[in-house]
């Protein structure tokens, strides 16, 4: 839809200018680019994430003339920064939530481009450069976490640079090179904020790879019918959408200014306000929010399948469930591009979005814990017997255990303890981890050929006029 | 389609709820059971002064007599075994803080700010210039505020292989914050009979950990809390308030617990001032960017 250029430079400056560098001829076909005129706010989040890398680049730059990346004095600059830099809380509480509203966003992008099947031919590299860039925020952020060494950071990156130890063969060199020796200390805090550092300016060239890949064949739209008609079916995308992002940026901005102003450790962890120490493991290791569901895939696997052991099917499923991404656009086999027209697909759809906020619940929690109860608490009376076997005897009536527990001899070795059973958050991760897998690898391939449609409008201008219930299709203002 | 957008809409809601739930439980204290370095609590509603913490409202501020009363109370009782290294005596001058007045702006020149560095107790390991020998001097404006001990091992040793953190950003580091300190200083519960407690070791109603292993009761009822090294620190303390603000351990407890809190975030007040200007220039800008999309959109049928 690039199609030919329509600028005409005016001055003797932007004529020169236009014969030997181009560049304001490129700024202004980008400007008028034709976008759907029916693309509704769900389409205002590729602007919000632009502003959002913008944001962390930019308060990351000024973060990094007063880090320091020692293990003796990470914590100790980071609260500098928050006390005697001027406006350095600023700064970095911005950077901190801007990584949260950065997800936000971004999964909120994800989200839209799977339901109007954005994803679908002839858009799949578009598509493909996104999960690109969705995975190196993850690596970002997961480096950035580690930068300001509170037990989370350290314990944190533990976690994950022990996964990838327990790839066979491979796993064991990555994970040396990527804490540049055997355990995590300076090498592997300098390298992390080398590549913090780094990994955004890679993901800004791949945001104008994504985007020009985008101007091949331009937008989506929620009909997912393709433009027919310029005229008719788009308007320029300055000063149309360059408004409609932008009131959908200021309004993203109050949300980030609340957590920024208001809450600015609601989405921390208190650990983390305490220095890394090797020595002392917190009771509960939680990645950040964004990370959760893929922690819980990783712990839902318990089982071993054949030959391979259940860490590292763990590791396989996690990641397998960023891979399957990749692959999306030839799983899903539907011609129908949105979902709107796709009934079944639209609920299983629903249900999966659902489901991937549920196992970032489940990341959150403890497996063995219960989403709820069966039931109160009960006592339980164990004891080895004279046969040399462990015993259970499980009970509401304490007194009576405990009468139980005096007539046994000491070499029994009697204890009473809690019994409580209820639904572990385990299984819920289990039956939502395989929701997540099945929509992918089953029902989207399956639908593409047993779904009938419901009927389309023929064109994009044909669906607006039709909600507004007009014969004529009114004037464009341009 | 109405479907879809309540749907997507739905969706959005809960991707804000996963949002905001941290922020609740922040607000309340730590998750039941919980335990660990930053739990704290022992699975417990924490306790608050009754007017509550005026600090932690949408615009509350530091009452500048209680942080005084506070860092009085951190001096003369906790600072023989905690330091605050992350904070300069200066610090203590800056504006929003316990000593701060408008005629000295720059903190190093405020006489009271001054006084307290030059007759701190932790005083500087310095070298002398003349032998050349390890010697400890005065503090300045500039100096750290530390604690005691030559070295974590040090302070190991003397208070039974327990290490008492440093409390620069301890209510950052607990659940609760400032409740969670003030319920510790208050929770020194006589222990419920059935509980056995170690020698060296106290029993705390609020403190993280679990008594389970010490109770001889049901388990199912077990008490709350847990067993920390440091003994009630506010127990036999008599601290005078300057401003004539009666002694007594709730009032020392809230003081100090107040201060800590300023202490691990000084900046707060005037971030939350500034988010007071910043969300309605905001909101002001958005109704203007609104009007404008209208105004521009008018024509177009979309
Ligand atoms: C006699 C030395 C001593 C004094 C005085 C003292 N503390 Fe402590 N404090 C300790 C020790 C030791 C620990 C570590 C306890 C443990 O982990 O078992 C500690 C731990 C703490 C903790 C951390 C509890 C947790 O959740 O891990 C806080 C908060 C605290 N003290 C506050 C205070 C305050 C406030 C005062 C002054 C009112 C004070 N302390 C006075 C020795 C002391
Ligand atoms: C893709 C964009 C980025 C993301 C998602 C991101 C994410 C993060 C996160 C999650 C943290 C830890 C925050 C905390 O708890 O303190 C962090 C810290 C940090 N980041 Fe970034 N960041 C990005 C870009 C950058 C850039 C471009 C720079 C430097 C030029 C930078 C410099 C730093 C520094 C110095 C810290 C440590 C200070 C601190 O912890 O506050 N970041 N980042």
């Amino acid at each position: 839809m690039s199609g030919p250029s329509t600028y005409e430079p005016k001055s003797g400056f932007t004529k020169w200018m236009d014969e030997r560098l181009p560049i304001i001829r490129f700024g202004a076909d980008l400007m008028d680019f034709p976008t759907p005129k029916n693309l509704n706010y769900w389409w205002t989040f590729g602007g919000i994430l632009a502003a959002c890398l913008a944001i962390q680049i930019v308060t990351g730059i000024v973060l990094a003339m007063h880090y320091v990346a020692n293990t003796q004095m990470a914590f100790a600059s980071v609260e500098r920064i928050m006390r005697d830099i001027d406006f350095g809380w600023l700064i970095r509480n911005i950077h901190a939530n801007g990584a949260s509203m950065f997800f936000l966003a971004v999964y909120i992008h994800m989200f839209r481009g799977m339901y109007y099947g954005s994803y679908k031919n002839p858009r799949e590299v578009i598509w493909i450069l996104g999960v690109v860039i969705y995975f190196l925020m993850m690596a970002t952020a997961f480096m950035g976490y580690v930068l300001p060494w509170g037990q989370m950071s350290f314990h944190g990156s533990a976690v994950i640079t022990n996964l990838i130890g327990a790839i066979p063969l491979i796993g064991e060199p990555i994970k040396t090179y990527l804490m540049g020796g055997p355990a995590i200390g300076d090498p592997t805090l300098n390298r992390f904020f080398s590549l913090h550092y780094l990994l955004p300016f890679v993901i800004a060239g791949i945001v104008v790879l994504h985007i020009w890949a985008l101007h091949v064949p331009g937008n989506n739209n929620p009909t997912g019918v393709s433009v027919k008609d310029v005229k008719k079916d788009t308007v320029p995308f300055h000063p149309y959408y360059t408004v409609k992002d932008g009131f959908a940026i200021v309004i993203f901005l109050i949300l980030f200014a609340l957590f920024v102003f208001y809450f600015p450790n609601a989405l921390g962890h208190a650990d983390n306000s305490v220095e890394a120490n090797p020595l002392q493991t917190p009771a509960h290791i939680v990645p950040e929010w964004y990370l959760l569901p893929f922690y819980a895939i990783l712990r839902a696997v318990t089982f071993d399948i054949g030959p391979i052991p259940a860490k590292l099917l763990g590791v396989i499923a996690m990641f397998g469930a960023i891979v399957v991404l990749f692959i999306l656009p030839w799983l899903d086999t539907s011609k129908v591009r949105s979902m709107r027209y796709r009934p079944v697909a639209r609920s299983l759809f629903v249900v999966f979005a659902f489901a991937s906020v549920g196992l970032g619940f489940c990341g959150a929690n403890d497996p063995d814990k219960f989403v709820f109860n069966f039931g109160p608490d009960k006592v339980a009376l164990v004891y080895t017997d004279t046969n040399r076997q462990p015993q259970r005897e499980v009970s509401d009536d304490y007194a009576a255990l405990r009468a139980r527990q005096s007539a046994l001899p000491p070499t029994a070795g009697a204890a009473i303890e809690v019994q409580s059973e209820g639904f572990k958050w385990l299984w819920l991760s289990q039956i939502l981890g395989a929701y997540y897998f099945l929509y992918f690898l089953v029902f989207l391939p399956l639908l593409g050929v047993i779904e009938k449609p419901k009927p389309r409008p023929a064109s994009i201008a044909d669906s607006v006029r039709k909600k507004h219930g007009s014969a004529t299709p009114a004037a464009a203002a341009h | 389609m109405r479907f879809a957008k309540l749907a997507l809409a739905g969706l959005a809601a809960l991707a804000v709820s996963a949002v905001a739930v941290p922020v609740l439980a922040q607000e309340h204290g730590a998750p039941a059971g919980e335990t660990g370095h930053a739990a704290g609590a022992g699975g417990h509603e924490l306790m608050a002064p009754a007017h509550g913490w005026h600090h932690e409202e949408f615009f509350g501020t530091f009452d500048q007599n209680q942080l005084q009363r506070g860092f009085k109370v951190f001096t003369e009782v906790c600072s023989s075994c905690h330091g605050m290294k992350l904070l300069s005596f200066r610090n203590l001058g800056e504006q929003g803080g316990p000593f701060y007045e408008a005629r000295y702006p720059n903190p190093n020149d405020n006489p009271a700010v001054k006084e307290i560095a030059a007759k701190y107790v932790n005083q500087i390991p310095s070298i002398d210039p003349d032998s050349g020998d390890p010697v400890k001097m005065p503090a300045k404006t500039s100096d750290r505020i530390l604690g005691p001990y030559a070295s974590d091992i040090a302070a190991r040793v003397v208070n039974g292989g327990a290490l008492p953190p440093d409390l620069s950003v301890i209510a950052k580091a607990r659940h609760g914050g400032a409740a969670y300190v003030y319920s510790l200083l208050n929770g020194y519960h006589t222990p419920p009979a059935g509980l056995t407690v170690a020698a060296g070791q106290h029993y705390n109603a609020y403190f993280g950990g679990d008594t389970a292993a010490s109770w001889s009761g049901d388990p199912r009822h077990k008490p709350p809390g847990g067993f920390l090294a440091m003994a009630s620190p506010l127990a036999t303390a008599n601290v005078t308030f300057d401003d004539g603000t009666p002694t007594n351990l709730p009032q020392m407890a809230e003081d100090v617990a107040t201060f800590l809190a300023w202490a691990s975030d000084p900046k707060a007040v005037a971030r939350k001032q500034m988010g007071a200007a910043v969300i309605p220039f905001l909101i002001l800008l958005s109704i203007l960017v609104f009007l404008s999309y209208k105004a521009i959109w008018r024509n177009v049928e979309h």
